[in-house]
């Protein structure tokens, strides 16, 4: 006997309010006999403290539990028999929380994860096991009403600029300008910008932009903050030509990144880095925080 | 007992009455005129269906129809023609399209291979990661994440060979997990084989591991599109031009999932190269997706700081670009630009140190340039507008006016534009900076496009003058040809090809095309320089065929034949002296006896002959041998006959592996025979007919030497009448004996086409040719009579014919005509101041006799056998005999002889009596008789066609 259980939806994601379609489908060698089969959604907020923190704040150890967004429940079928074959069940759901509650956007990240997953189970008579299949699906916040005025950021880095260095006088002399076309973003917009290493007494080695998500959990006792790297993309390798703009240009990868969010329980934010790593190894970082928007 | 003819009056009766043949009238070979197509064509013209000669009333004849016109291909030119106005407004998309006249880089590629070759070790340093990626819930078919982590693989000391073949096993690979659903495999053996192409380290390979890698990332970016491309072709296939609206949903996530993935790839090349590689796939997504991602990486290359790098990237985002949107000029242009700015990196301090590391010479590391440098010209050149070209080059000048740069321009450009230009380009490249690349390579690329495309006229002399200056200096190209051989051989060519194609334009050819010759041959002699250039001295040899088509004047350049001797290898040589005989062939109209082209055709088609060994193949033998014949056709002394004779000889001692060349020989000779024989009017002089002797000795010893027995044969008989017409009896008579003499030699079956067939049909032929002409052999007196016939017939009775085989009785039957011709009074034809047998016994009854006896005999077996065929139960064959010998018998013999007449009716019945006869030919044999019956002095003919029944089969 050989069932198959799975979805297609009919969209590969879904905004908050709207309804999740799509349907079940079973294929079996064999009429199959069930006790009913249920379908149910569930909307999460995984908070986890990092190991580090875990140690200052065993106090709030508790409070860090899963935060339900949206659950329901439908039946789909009653008791019965499923024909052999293939057999596709249409199914529906509304992604409307009841009361004040918000939903969030599809959220991979280390600490905080949002999910959305759909759960279908078939009950079967007491000699065969159940069947079950959980899958997840991405939902897409709101856009935002309001309209993104981009805020162009220039920034020139020479020794002078840097923080955070012990011996000044060591540092080989250079300069490097550029500018951020925006850095307050539309997330299904790539970043963009420019950089022009103007000159270097050291050969460049790389130019890599890193994008790091900061993230916040915590509740009136305190909080763990952590940010982590995403991603790491090389915009020049090697000597590059001196007095030549390179572009930057970034793609917000989808799941890891979500419209800035901020609320009582948690924050997800990112930032950018412009990370130079010079011939002899030194790395020259540049920070950049963004603030990411759907719109 | 044959029948007395008058052959003068039988001519008469038969010659048809004169009937005049109207011509023009109707010939069967004439095309079948369709009349009504003229009309027609008018109103298909503006339809661009080419349903032509199908919808014609006519018989289809497509050889008729293709005469007028209306043929689907002429059709479509003729429309295109009248449409060309309205296309240029409506449709300039389309006529930006890539057409045939673009070099396309699959021809590039091998070129690179082939040049680009070290012997260093190389690495291949790969970082698959491990196969179990980690799943992120992802809905979509490629989890979004790409964790590499796992092992590093590095394969070390691998040679050129070696390197080629993990290459091509990482393609394999990559189809195969493709084929196997394992995309993030496939993606990841892609971006690890790009990532290859930042590692420089052995730099002179670098363009040919561009050329293998580039292979791999084409067909990943072929399997991601075909692969989306199906995704829609559900239910019915997409059309070629369709748009992002017949693009379904999942279809359109799948791709934009593949962009999401290559965005996130962290190193700079792979992320550029394998986005280039789907660049197609922009199609499925939006209008505008190509023309927005071209001018972005574009830009992105310019964080690549490798120069050469960054340069391969350009040339392939170039190739990628042509191919996809070939319309899209700005981003090639703005390659080229991004690439004149970043040019001053290459005499940069980390470019230097590299060099130093790798113990790579400057020049040498700017010709790893060209490939791509060329590529991205020749894109950019691609029907490019003229003032775009004058402004890449006033670019490259500013631009510090760099060797390689305008090296590549001129080579890029087309060749119009550039001799259009020269004395310009001759000016920039006096003032350019050098930076390690030899000025006289830069006259090499010139020289290329001026063999072309012509200079100005007033100019010529000028650019001829400066560029000799230039290269006269070129003194040591052995030291610097073992450094960069590449650059060497070519240039070389090039500039040679220029001088002799500017001299040849400035119309002071055969001097200075002497001078570089020699110039040639005091370059390469040095250290034998020539053998590795064999390629380019042979294309030099075909620019000046194409030039000199005299060949007096060709050979009479001194420095000729010294220069094809410096083609030291056999097959090259033989190769040279091939081309050299082509176009003597094609070129040579008139005929020669000017000693100069003989004494070096004759060189030539020496070598030619010299090379022929056991082991060369029956063609190559048969074309070499064709070659040599048509030279000895070109020779000619006029009247000097015997210089011709003697130079027969000589060409036989010459070619005498070559058995085609010898028959021509034998043939030439007969010929000259004939020859001095018209001059002479048929009678010779003491010395001329020891001439013809002569001749005839010729052909008697040399006959032997052929192999084929056929062609000995008949060159025999030929040469025996060809000495029977110039009156030389004896010979005559030796060369008939001879050829009876080998009779019994010629095998049962013989290859035909390298097809074994039986010699039977062919042995016949010959028979009866060689009968025909005993009629006119006088008898030797010396042997008794009918000597020859005698012997032939001997022969024959000898020769082992083949099992069930009636050709020995044939042979009897078509001799009995012969016989019945020579009992003749006047023979049937004679040959000019020959006495015949008739002259020689004048009728004479003993002789006649002799001829009956013969007859009998044979006449005796042919019934013998007729019988004995009869037992068989061959009743066919015998059948078909027994109406041949009727017909002899009929049109030869004697009808009022009773026995005879007797014997013809009974072979009348013989053949009729099992059927096989056709009654047509039954009938018309019947009429003819009664025809000739009513003739004066046939009527015997009545009584024997009253006997004759005719039976119907029915």
């Amino acid at each position: 006997l050989e069932i198959v259980l799975d979805y297609i939806f009919k969209r590969c994601c879904f905004c908050v309010q709207e309804v999740v379609a799509g349907v079940i489908l079973l294929v079996c060698k064999e009429a199959l006999q069930h006790h009913g089969i249920s379908l149910s959604m569930e909307g999460l907020v995984n908070l986890q403290l990092s190991s580090k923190s875990v140690g200052v704040f065993e106090a709030f150890y508790n409070s860090v539990k899963p935060i339900q967004l949206i659950s329901s429940n439908i039946e789909v079928a009653k008791a019965g028999k499923v024909p052999a074959g293939k057999t596709e069940i249409p199914f529906e759901f509304p992604l409307i929380t009841k009361g004040n509650k918000v939903l969030y956007e599809t959220y991979h990240g280390v600490f905080v994860n949002i999910q959305y997953t759909l759960r279908c189970d078939m009950k079967r008579s007491l000699l065969a096991k159940d069947l079950s299949r959980n899958c997840e699906f991405i939902v897409h916040c709101q856009p935002q009403k309001a309209k993104v005025v981009p805020t162009p950021v220039n920034f020139t880095i020479t020794p002078d600029t840097l923080q955070n260095i012990r011996e000044r006088s060591s540092l080989p002399k250079f300069l490097i300008r550029g500018h951020l076309d925006a850095t307050n973003c539309v997330i299904s917009q790539p970043l963009t910008g420019e950089v022009v290493v103007e000159n270097s007494d050291v050969a460049i080695k790389s130019i890599e932009l890193q994008l790091v998500r900061v993230e916040t959990c915590g509740c009136a006792e305190g909080y763990a903050r952590d940010a982590t790297e995403i991603q790491n993309i090389q915009i020049a390798e090697g000597d590059v030509c001196h007095g030549l703009a390179i572009p930057i240009y970034m793609v917000f990868p989808r799941l890891f990144t979500c419209p800035t969010l901020e609320t009582t329980n948690f924050k997800v934010e990112f930032e950018v880095n412009i990370v130079i790593v010079l011939h002899d190894d030194h790395l020259i970082t540049e920070n950049f925080p963004l603030k990411l928007c759907r719109v | 007992c044959s029948n007395w003819r008058n052959y003068e009056a039988e001519l008469q009766r038969c010659r048809p009455e004169a009937a005049p043949v109207e011509f023009g009238d109707y010939h069967p070979l004439k095309p079948i005129m369709v009349t009504d197509t003229k009309s027609r064509r008018g109103a298909r013209k503006g339809s661009t269906s080419s349903s032509s000669s199908s919808s014609s009333s006519a018989p289809a004849d497509p050889l008729s129809s293709m005469l007028d016109g209306t043929d689907p291909l002429s059709m479509f030119a003729a429309a295109s023609v009248s449409e060309a106005p309205a296309m240029t407004h409506s449709r300039e998309k389309e006529e930006e399209v890539v057409g045939p006249d673009f070099e396309p880089w699959s021809s590039k590629r091998g070129e690179i291979l082939a040049r680009f070759t070290t012997t260093e070790k190389l690495s291949i340093n790969l970082f698959m990661g491990s196969d179990k990626g980690k799943t992120c819930g992802c809905i979509l078919d490629l989890p979004v994440c790409m964790c590499v982590q796992g092992s590093q693989r590095e394969l070390l000391n691998l040679s050129q060979q070696d390197y080629a073949n993990r290459i091509e096993e990482l393609n394999q690979s990559l189809k195969e997990a493709w084929a196997s659903d394992q995309k993030v495999k496939a993606l990841k053996i892609v971006i690890q084989c790009s990532k290859l192409l930042s590692d420089t380290s052995v730099i002179q390979f670098y363009p040919s591991k561009f050329v293998l890698i580039t292979d791999i990332l084409d067909t990943f970016g072929r399997l991601v599109y075909d692969r989306i491309w199906t995704m829609c072709s559900d239910p019915r296939p997409l059309p070629d031009s369709f748009t992002v609206d017949d693009v379904n949903d999942t279809a359109k996530e799948t791709c934009l999932n593949w962009f999401f993935k290559i965005a996130s790839i962290r190193e700079l090349l792979p992320r550029l190269y394998v986005e280039a590689a789907i660049l197609k796939c922009n199609r499925f997504l939006n209008k505008t997706g190509i023309q927005e991602t071209l001018p972005r990486l574009t830009a992105m290359i310019r964080g690549i700081g490798d120069p050469l790098v960054a340069a391969y990237t350009r040339a392939y985002l170039c190739r990628v670009g042509m191919e996809v949107a070939p319309h899209l000029k700005d981003s090639l242009n703005r390659n080229f630009f991004d690439l004149l700015g970043t040019f001053r990196q290459v005499s940069g301090e980390s470019v230097q140190n590299q060099l130093v590391q790798q113990r790579v010479e400057v020049p040498e590391y700017l010709t790893l340039y060209s490939p791509a440098i060329n590529w991205i010209l020749q894109c950019i050149a691609y029907r490019a507008p003229e003032p775009l070209l004058t402004e890449m080059m006033e670019r490259c000048k500013k631009l510090g006016n760099n060797a390689l740069l305008l090296n590549s321009v001129m080579r890029a450009f087309r060749p119009e534009f550039v001799a259009a230009r020269a004395t310009d380009f001759i000016g920039m490249i006096k003032d350019c900076d050098e930076a390690g690349f030899p000025k006289h390579l830069l006259f090499g690329s010139l020289g290329r496009s001026l063999a072309c495309a012509d200079p100005p006229e007033s100019e010529r002399l000028t650019i001829l003058n400066e560029a000799w200056k230039v290269v006269t200096k070129v003194r040591s190209p052995q030291v610097e040809y073992r450094c960069y051989d590449y650059i060497c051989d070519h240039t070389f060519y090039y500039v040679s090809i220029t001088f002799i194609h500017l001299s040849f334009i400035s119309r002071s050819q055969k001097r200075e095309v002497n001078t570089v010759l020699a110039d040639i041959i005091k370059h390469m002699t040095p250290d034998r320089a020539f053998e590795d250039a064999y390629p380019q001295l042979q294309s030099v040899i075909r620019k000046i065929l194409t030039y000199f088509q005299d060949f007096s004047v060709l050979f009479s350049m001194e420095r000729f034949l010294p220069f094809l001797d410096m083609f030291q290898k056999d097959s090259v040589r033989v190769e040279v002296c091939r081309s050299i005989m082509e176009v003597f062939i094609k070129h040579q109209v008139e005929l020669t006896r000017d000693p100069v082209i003989l004494n070096a055709m004759l060189h030539i088609c020496k070598t030619m002959h010299d090379s022929v060994n056991a082991l060369t193949l029956e063609d190559e033998k048969r074309s070499l041998a064709l070659l040599i014949i048509g030279f000895i056709r070109m020779v000619s002394f006029g009247r000097d006959f015997e210089q011709q004779l003697s130079f027969c000889v000589e060409a036989r001692a010459t070619f005498c592996n070559l058995e085609p060349v010898l028959v021509q020989l034998i043939h030439t000779v007969n010929q000259l025979a004939m020859e001095t024989c018209r001059v002479m009017r048929g009678s010779h002089s003491r010395k001329t007919a020891a001439f013809v002797r002569a001749c005839a000795a010729y052909s008697f010893i040399t006959i032997p030497s052929l192999s084929s027995i056929f062609s000995r044969l008949s060159l025999y008989l030929l040469s025996g009448q060809v000495a029977l017409a110039n009156q030389c009896l004896s010979q005559a008579d030796a060369f008939l004996k001879a050829a009876v003499g080998i009779l019994p030699d010629v095998p049962r079956s013989i290859s035909v086409e390298g097809k074994l067939r039986s010699s039977e049909s062919f042995l016949l032929d010959f028979i009866n040719n060689f009968l025909a002409t005993l009629l006119v052999v006088p008898d030797h007196p010396e042997h008794g009579v009918l000597y020859l016939v005698r012997g032939l017939l001997n022969m024959v009775q000898d020769y082992t014919w083949e099992d069930n085989s009636d050709a020995k009785v044939r042979v009897y039957v078509s001799a009995l005509p012969l016989l019945a011709a020579m009992s003749q009074e006047t023979y049937l034809y004679s040959i000019p101041k020959v006495d015949s047998n008739e002259t020689l016994y004048g009728g004479d009854p003993k002789f006649l006799s002799e001829i009956n006896k013969l007859c009998e005999t044979l006449i005796g077996q042919i019934l013998d056998n007729l019988k004995a065929l009869g037992r068989d139960e061959s009743t066919r064959r015998q059948g078909a005999l027994a109406f041949s010998l009727f017909g002899v018998l009929l049109a030869h013999g004697d009808l009022r002889n009773n026995k005879l007449s007797q014997l013809a009716v009974n072979l009348w019945n013989l053949c009729h009596k099992h059927g096989y006869c056709e009654t047509g030919i039954s009938v018309r044999t019947l009429e003819y008789i009664k025809h000739q019956a009513q003739q004066h002095d046939m009527t015997h003919l009545t009584d024997t066609v009253q006997r004759l029944a005719l039976q119907s089969r029915t």
